[in-house]
């Protein structure tokens, strides 16, 4: 993120100032601007911006796609409401955003750390990015196989340590964690990579004046590194949790929603009332709600932890 | 993997430290272990593919593949009787794979090229043209970002339904072949710290936009281009709710769609587990393949791309 303020504010600088045979630029460039945007704009208006409405505007309805939509005002809204189902996607993706912020900025922030003091090399970015590379499909089946009741290696461990065998998919307790975890695996070395990148930012002054100090290495953490990192910080929180908030590939490889409701999400509900029950206005109703949600997120993430700045600008 | 990591070359410059200490041991065996969870999995599925599906019960845990055979990848390249799958302990569930892969070699090519076209013209009015409310279009674009997938997903699905567009290619090219946010906030970057010099020299000589375009700007910036058109098509191949919602049919489903339905055939009780983890192999295998030849691309395009 620092670097991008860099890039922008002398990007502003030398489009604003004057070219040096600015006669050239007497009229602008709109109108060759609209030719060179015109299938840009045309993907953005129709695949963007009129479905942002169209959604708005479908979540006042009740429609099953064979016949018009049909306005109700604010019933759907009302009836989610009461709709335990949805409170319970709520709650279940609640819990697996809360899994997936805990473990993978605790984990991606010690790996970074390991990175940036024992190995930069490229081979080793490389190995850990691989999970991040494969699909969610792919991560899920992975994981399926290998968390299987009955032969998954992943059991096979577990009980020649002499514990209980788990269902991770089958029990309800474990559903969402699992789902969480695979999402962790997938991830880890990506964030790690992000904070990476943030960490290599810092100067390496700060740190021999710290060291010349005689500051300890966690005081050396503590004031200089995670100051420092905290825009990279707030933004890997951000991506992980509006990311997280849209889980669906796994869950529809995998579980579908259960055991019972324990892994039906918010997106697989949504999925679900559209598409298999073809209550689109409902579903609709469901997504718009899912998007303030996801904008008040990152609305209090970059107010309340400043994340454009860091503390020694 | 963790042979070669351990070669990784130190720059002598940072080297302050011991040559050895046990805080130094312990961090490298952090980090041997989490490449190890990184890259094990992969190793695992690959054993199993090369198992037969009767002996996985019976060596569940043994490290080598349990009676090997290639019977697995047979039956995912359509190659073995059902009758030698049923031998094999699988289930007999086929997998059209030749036709999934064609699908989605076309999915992800198409809305490569055009996304990264497209957004390259876009991004190229962005950052070298004058225009008034530029800046102000260019923050709508990327306000788009914002918007989650799910809920253009349902809208933007009516329509290719009301087009007549469903179980087609160009309904599941259409909503990325024009742009992504994401490109043209990617290639503005790069165009914005180009040199306007020769661009002006060109201009002078009487070179219109459409030539300055393609014969310096986009040459100049061939290493960003294909940057972008890796991670593009790495993302394409990898996506799965827009092509279950628009291409659930045979003639224009992709492999990741495929997977999913390959998983959900096999009955609960005996899945083809060989099967499933040799498709899973060679669905992944392209990626594999194109991050062998360009992974330090994409591990240093990392940094960047977070922004996304």
């Amino acid at each position: 993120m620092t670097t991008l303020t860099k890039h922008e504010s002398s990007a502003k600088l030398r489009s604003g100032a004057p070219t040096p045979r600015g006669g050239l630029h007497r009229f602008g460039d709109l109108k060759i601007a609209l030719f060179f945007i015109a299938p840009a704009m045309i993907g953005f208006i129709l695949f963007y911006v009129v479905p942002t409405f169209r959604g708005i505007y479908l979540s006042f309805t009740e429609y099953n796609i064979l016949g018009d939509p049909e306005w109700v005002g604010f019933d759907n809204y009302a009836a989610i409401a009461k709709d335990a189902l949805f409170w319970n996607s709520l709650a279940v993706t609640g819990q697996y955003v809360l899994i997936n912020i805990v473990l993978q900025t605790a984990l991606a922030l010690g790996l970074a750390l390991l990175m940036d003091r024992v190995a930069k090399s490229t081979l080793v970015r490389g190995a850990l990015l691989l999970p991040y590379l494969m699909s969610n499909v792919i991560a899920a089946l992975l994981w399926f196989w290998m968390l299987d009741y009955q032969i998954g290696v992943v059991n096979q461990f577990i009980e020649w340590s002499g514990l209980p065998r788990v269902a991770f998919f089958g029990s309800e307790e474990w559903a969402i964690p699992t789902q969480a975890l695979i999402n962790t695996w997938r991830h880890m070395g990506y964030t790690a990579l992000l904070i990476f990148a943030g960490l290599q930012a810092i100067p390496q002054h700060l740190y021999e004046v710290a060291n010349l100090d005689g500051a300890s290495p966690f005081q050396t953490f503590r004031k200089v590194t995670m100051p420092l990192l905290r825009p990279v910080l707030v933004l890997v929180l951000v991506v992980t949790v509006i990311g997280s908030f849209q889980v669906f590939d796994t869950v529809a490889v995998t579980t579908q929603g259960g055991p019972v409701n324990a892994t039906r999400v918010i997106q697989y509900y949504i999925y679900q009332r559209a598409f298999t029950e073809s209550d689109f206005g409902y579903g609709s109703a469901i997504a718009v709600i899912l998007f303030l949600i996801l904008a008040l997120v990152a609305f209090i993430q970059m107010k309340f932890l400043r994340g454009n700045e860091s503390d020694l600008d | 993997m963790t042979t070669t990591t351990s070669r990784a070359p130190k720059p002598a410059t940072t080297r302050r430290r011991r040559p050895f200490n046990t805080r130094r041991a312990g961090a490298w065996a952090l980090l041997a272990l989490a490449i190890a969870v990184s890259v094990v999995p992969f190793l695992w599925v690959l054993r199993t593919a090369l198992s037969t599906n009767g002996s996985l019960a019976s060596q569940s845990a043994s490290l080598l593949p349990a009676d090997f055979t290639l019977g697995a990848f047979m039956r995912v390249f359509g190659l073995q009787s059902p009758a030698d799958a049923v031998a094999e302990g699988g289930s007999g569930a086929a997998i059209d794979f030749w036709l999934y892969l064609r699908n989605s070699i076309i999915f992800s090519s198409i809305t490569t090229a055009g996304a990264v076209f497209f957004s390259a013209m876009a991004a190229y009015a962005f950052a070298r043209l004058r225009w008034k409310g530029r800046n102000a279009v260019f923050s709508l674009f990327l306000g788009t970002m914002l918007v989650p997938p799910i809920f253009t997903a349902l809208p933007n699905f009516l329509l290719i339904k009301n087009l007549d567009l469903l179980n087609t290619m160009l309904g599941m090219v259409l909503p990325y072949v024009f742009m992504t946010p994401f490109a043209i906030f990617f290639l503005r970057q790069f165009f914005l710290n180009m040199s306007r010099e020769v661009e002006e020299a060109a201009m002078l000589d009487g070179a219109k936009h459409l030539r300055i375009f393609f014969q310096i700007v986009l040459p100049n910036a061939a290493a960003p281009l294909a940057t972008l058109a890796l991670l593009t098509f790495i993302g394409q191949w990898n996506e799965y709710f827009w092509p279950l919602l628009v291409g659930s049919q045979d003639d224009v489903r992709v492999l990741q769609v495929g997977l999913g339905v390959f998983k959900s055939q096999s009955p609960q009780g005996a899945p083809d587990w060989s099967g499933l983890m040799a498709a899973t192999l060679v669905s992944a295998l392209p990626v594999l393949i194109l991050f062998a030849a360009f992974g330090k691309k994409i591990v240093n395009s990392i940094g960047f791309s977070g922004i996304k």
